[in-house]
């Protein structure tokens, strides 16, 4: 394969003959670069006339330039990974998609793939002849067929077809494919699969040429495409004509079409929802019109209930579900009677379900009979099998709801529990479980007619049928009184003792599940399960084995955790102890993990001396040898130091050394989990009276604070913080004064955990302790601070916020103020909004009287943002000072009634919520002259329309109403109720309506007085 | 600057979507609070309606407020639980029948 003559072989752009039109309805020429122009002529002879020839010429570098139009749904992303054929081909420079696009051509063409005399060199002359073509035969030419078929390649001429055909196909379709269709306008996207179905809409026929049923189906695809691929507006029109005209469309025509689309393979989660929605709709329309088409959208929705998508089952309900509704029970049987005794499991497990979700739409006891007529069929065991699945399926999909029919239900099926099929019998029991936990606490009387032949069956069943007959009784055992389930516990736990040694994995888990049913329940004693139970449970559950698979572990761990319950964390803790110290390390961290759960639900009291020695040498080996950091090993060590308390003194100089030693190690999340380890015991070990080890974790883990990975030191930071939360600021080692002014370049870290975790350490310290600093740290801090503003996290944000307050407390509000005023003038909403808050907060903790100046002097300088500001400042201070703003009230008057009378929209909106905090805040405190003002200035914004800005001023003048009273309110509001303009009268009545809601009583001594005879309230002119 | 007037243009062209859902929103919680609260009105509330309910208003107050009760037990010289019953009568149709055609 010489590079040199494949070079000759590859196509030249200048022998692309043909200019592309754009337009749908005419068919594209097919170009086929590497052939000579002869060639391509013949081939396009075989064409509908309706292609233009329109030869031009272009150079390479025009191609590259042409990109093709595409929606951003359609672009294959490969095409610019892999140019098409640069190195197969041998090229200079890499042949452009668009260059390829055009040489898809069409098998059906005839020959263009492969010509005569290659054919007669491939298939041997002997044997074969060479059919004519029909006299009449035209291909069809359509670009939409076109589309479908098996594309052909640019450059077959020389045998070299190396290419990706994926990327030429979907270059080419990424080309023709439009989001626009004819009749239905620009579309959200439009998919490759889409062609196969709405490819007709646009093939150029007119419209006065089509039959009645052909105009009618395109106008449904129309309506179907606007659904499916339309704008949310286009989507709403459209499902509504289709719902409207539902009846006249008729099921056939409507459903010949959705349901194809809807057993797309490549439909995704969004169109399905929305086909779904269509075929809702139009079922509630059709009604009993969709009677011939029951089987048919069943078939296929039904697979839609066994999806493993959880919105696709719900969604495949919703529709079997109207379609019962519309269709009606009767027909609904008919139509499913023959699969239930179908030869395909599939078909049968689809049709249970199908049939379990018409008994919840339609009502259990309609279903009964024919249930039960199912169950005791003599014709086939598949019937039978189907029939108890359904039930199953019916509790499963209802729950609680089976209660009023457990009876009946579980009498339907009583009988199939001594079949003679196997499987019957299985998924009988299976069903009754099923019953028993939806029933679940109640109803064990209707299980009283099965509890006889399931314990007979216990003995008699081996292997899988003896599992599904134990794990029905773990269900029902939790139903019954107290003395029957000690007494049926008692029956079948030798069984599951006998059980215990199954070798199958299935078994296992169920016999693990019953055990731990059983246990819960209450009838069942301590003293038992411990002499009983427990020997044999240890024995065999408790082995290596088990920790490898997931599923085991956890079912282990649960059971494990339920029975200690009962017997106690001693009892337990005794057996597991010695695996903590095992060489396999899953079966360690088993044990961790249930020790860990134990003791966190019951304590540690119960520990013996003896016992919590090796309980604390077991974790710590644990903790030692572990290879794969998790939070099992953590938690389970912070758990049983925290429950053991006081006691764990003896035992702490053992474990800070240990993290000591840990906290040096080469692997990061090592060193993350000792520190971590120290944020859980720092309280224990500050109980224990521990202060030299505290102090001395304190100055090492202020060594590693130059770590370098963030979530190290991360935890190293929340460390730290834990410690000086127990031991005080003053008792800290290292001093606060050596500690603060390493942690201010550490603000500057962009990781969420430091920030979190530094800004949380650095709040404590100037709320505890910020005399240890001085003022001039702490104001550089605040200089950090300010780009905690920006961070994502809310609590982030919040906390950077407090320490605005306690710094500002601290060092005096002069200077951070400076900084904070400043920072109003910043770009970022975020951040400015944060800054108010910050302001607020300084001055809640400061004083109002201390802040208000700058505040107010501030709003002069003649800037939007910051007015905007020092507005928003003003109304997180007024929230936040509350009842102190009636000292304040005259002082920001002019302020905000300049506010209130300017030209921008939000610093109207602003000063609104200021007039609202305020008036809030000086409720019956004698400012209502001044709000009185505030609502003269108010009044005239509330024909605003933007939405934020009309709430902001309504909520201002509701909280004045609530200061001044509402009289004086609704005499401004009685003039525009009536008026004669609905403009004028709809805000009028939003103020009317909300003052109504607040205080109707309290209005009506002040409603007006009407003066026609029958308005009057003459009662009010009695006089005493 | 160039940002604010994006920002601008984009606002523009979803202002009017905006003020649609928000009027559907209004709508819906006007919907809501006329189903807890009669008396609560609108612009095509008429004034017979409004002025019904304000009576209806007014004597659920008096009888409400003791006081007020006694109060007119003593100017209509009647006992205070028939004065109570006169009021709860007069609660149907305070203002008489609606009228067939009013002004707004």
């Amino acid at each position: 394969m010489a590079p040199s003559r494949i070079k000759e072989e590859s196509p030249e752009p200048d022998l692309k003959p043909r200019a592309r039109k754009r337009r749908w309805d005419v068919v594209e020429p097919v170009a086929i670069p590497g052939k000579t122009e002869e060639d391509l002529e013949s081939k396009l002879e075989a064409k509908i006339e309706s292609v233009e020839p329109a030869p031009k010429k272009k150079s390479r570098w025009d191609e590259v330039e042409a990109t093709p139009r595409k929606s951003r749904w359609d672009q294959a992303p490969s095409l610019e990974a892999t140019p098409i054929g640069s190195a197969a081909l041998g090229m200079q420079t890499p042949l452009h998609p668009s260059a390829s696009a055009g040489g898809i051509l069409p098998m059906a063409t005839g020959g263009g793939f492969l010509p005569d005399e290659e054919l007669d060199r491939l298939l041997p002359s002997e044997g074969y002849i060479i059919l004519e073509p029909p006299a009449g035969y035209i291909p069809i030419v359509t670009p939409a067929r076109k589309l479908m078929q098996t594309p052909a390649q640019t450059g077959s001429g020389g045998g070299y077809m190396m290419f990706d055909e994926n990327t030429a196909v979907s270059a080419g379709m990424a080309k023709q494919i439009p989001t626009n269709i004819p009749g239905v306008g620009e579309l959200q996207y439009f998919k490759q699969e889409d062609m196969k179905y709405f490819g007709k809409l646009a093939d150029g026929s007119q419209e006065s040429e089509l039959g009645i049923d052909e105009l009618k189906q395109r106008k449904i695809l129309r309506l179907l495409l606007k659904v499916k691929n339309g704008t949310p507006p286009m989507r709403k029109t459209a499902l509504r004509q289709l719902t409207d005209n539902a009846r006249q469309f008729g099921a056939t025509a409507l459903f010949d079409l959705i349901l194809p689309l809807l057993m797309e393979r490549t439909l995704e989660d969004q169109e399905r929802h929305l086909l779904v929605k269509v075929i809702d709709r139009i079922l509630y329309k059709l009604d009993d019109m969709v009677r011939p088409f029951t089987h048919k959208i069943l078939v296929v929705v039904e697979p839609m209930l066994i999806d493993e998508d959880y919105y696709a089952r719900v969604e495949g309900r919703e529709i079997i579900a109207n379609l019962a509704k519309a269709a009606g029970l009767a027909h609904m049987i008919a139509t499913m009677r023959p699969d239930i005794d179908h030869v395909d499991e599939y078909v049968r497990n689809t049709t249970s379900r199908a049939f379990a979700v018409v008994a919840s739409a339609l009502g259990v006891p309609a279903l009964l009979p024919f249930l039960k007529a199912v169950c005791s069929s003599k014709k086939s065991w598949q019937a039978r099998h189907t029939g108890v699945k359904i039930i199953q399926q019916i509790a499963v999909l209802m729950g609680c709801a089976v209660l009023p029919h457990l009876k009946g239900l579980v009498d339907c099926i009583a009988p199939c529990l001594t079949d003679e099929q196997a499987k019957v019998r299985t998924v009988t029991s299976l069903a009754l479980g099923a019953l028993a936990e939806a029933a679940a606490p109640y109803g064990i009387e209707s299980f009283d007619s099965v509890l006889e032949p399931l314990w007979l069956g216990i003995r008699r069943h081996r292997g899988k049928g003896l599992a599904a007959f134990l794990k029905c009784i773990g269900f029902i055992i939790p139903l019954m009184d107290p003395e029957y389930a000690n007494y049926y516990t008692k029956e079948v736990m030798v069984i599951l003792i006998r059980e215990f040694n199954s070798p199958d994995e299935e078994m296992k888990k169920i016999v693990l599940r019953v055990v731990q049913q059983c246990a819960s329940t209450e009838g069942v004693t301590a003293q038992y399960l411990r002499e009983e139970v427990l020997p044999s449970f240890f024995k065999s559950f408790w082995v290596r084995r088990m920790a490898l698979d997931r599923r085991n572990y956890r079912q282990v761990v649960d059971t494990t955790v339920e029975l200690a319950q009962k017997v106690g964390v001693a009892e337990i803790v005794e057996r597991i102890v010695d695996v903590l110290k095992d060489e396999s390390e899953a079966y360690r961290k088993m044990g961790v993990e249930t020790i860990e759960k134990v003791v966190a639900a019951l304590g540690a009291t119960d520990i013996s001396e003896r016992l919590e020695e090796r309980l604390i040498d077991g974790i710590l080996f644990a903790f030692q040898e572990q290879t794969i950091e998790d939070n099992i090993l953590l938690n389970g060590f912070g758990t049983v130091v925290n429950a053991l308390g006081l006691r764990t003194k003896p035992y702490l100089s053992q474990i800070v050394s240990t993290i000591l030693w840990r906290l040096n190690n080469k692997s990061a999340t090592v060193r993350q989990q000792s520190a971590d380890l120290i944020t859980r015991i720092a309280v224990v070990m500050n109980n224990c009276g521990e202060d030299v080890l505290m102090g001395k974790l304190g100055v090492v883990l202020y060594e590693y604070l130059g770590e370098e990975y963030p979530e190290v030191l991360g935890s190293i930071l929340g460390a730290l913080r834990s410690i000086v939360t127990v031991v005080g600021i003053s008792e800290m080692q290292p001093p606060i004064r050596d500690l603060l002014p390493r942690l201010t370049p550490i603000l500057r870290n962009r990781h969420e955990k430091v920030q979190e975790n530094t800004i949380d350490l650095v709040g404590r310290i100037a709320d505890r302790g910020a005399e240890y600093v001085s003022a001039r740290e702490w104001m550089r801090i605040c200089f950090e601070l300010l780009d905690m503003l920006k961070a994502h996290k809310k609590g982030i944000r919040r906390a950077a916020n407090n320490t605005f307050g306690y710094i500002a407390k601290a060092i005096g509000p002069q200077d951070v103020l400076v900084t904070l005023l400043n920072n109003l003038r910043v770009q970022e909403r975020q951040s400015r909004v944060c800054t108010a808050v910050a302001i607020g907060i300084v001055a809640e903790t400061c004083a109002p009287f201390t802040v208000l100046p700058a505040l107010m002097n501030e709003y002069r300088v003649p800037e939007l943002n910051v007015q905007n500001g020092v507005l928003k400042s003003l109304s997180f201070l007024f929230e936040y000072i509350g009842e102190m703003a009636k000292d304040y009230v005259y002082a920001v008057a002019p302020l905000l009634e300049d506010a209130l009378i300017d030209r921008d929209q939000v610093h109207r909106q602003t000063a609104a919520t200021v007039v609202k905090h305020i008036a809030l805040g000086c409720i019956g405190l004698g400012c209502e002259d001044t709000m009185v003002h505030m609502l003269n200035l108010l009044m005239p914004n509330i024909f605003e329309t933007s939405p934020h800005v009309i709430d902001r001023i309504i909520d201002g003048i509701e909280a004045i109403r609530n200061c001044v009273g509402v009289g004086i309110v609704m005499n401004y509001t009685w003039a525009g109720l009536f008026h004669p303009a609905r403009k004028v009268r709809q805000p009028y009545w939003r103020l009317y309506d909300s003052a109504y809601v607040q205080s109707a009583d309290a209005m009506v001594p002040y409603y007006p007085q009407i003066d026609e005879d029958e308005y009057r309230r003459n009662e009010l002119d009695v006089w005493v | 600057m160039q940002f604010n007037f994006i920002c601008c243009l984009i606002s523009r062209v979803l202002h009017n979507r905006i003020i649609m859902a928000d009027k559907l929103r209004a709508q819906q919680q006007l919907e809501q609070l006329q189903t807890r609260y009669v008396g609560v009105g609108h612009a095509d509330t008429t004034k017979h309606e409004w002025v019904s309910n304000v009576h209806r208003d007014s004597l659920a107050s008096y009888i409400g407020h003791p006081a007020m009760l006694e109060h007119f037990s003593v100017a209509f010289n009647e006992p205070r639980e028939r004065v109570r019953m006169q009021f709860v009568d007069k609660m149907i149709q305070p203002c008489g029948p609606p009228k067939e055609k009013e002004e707004i």
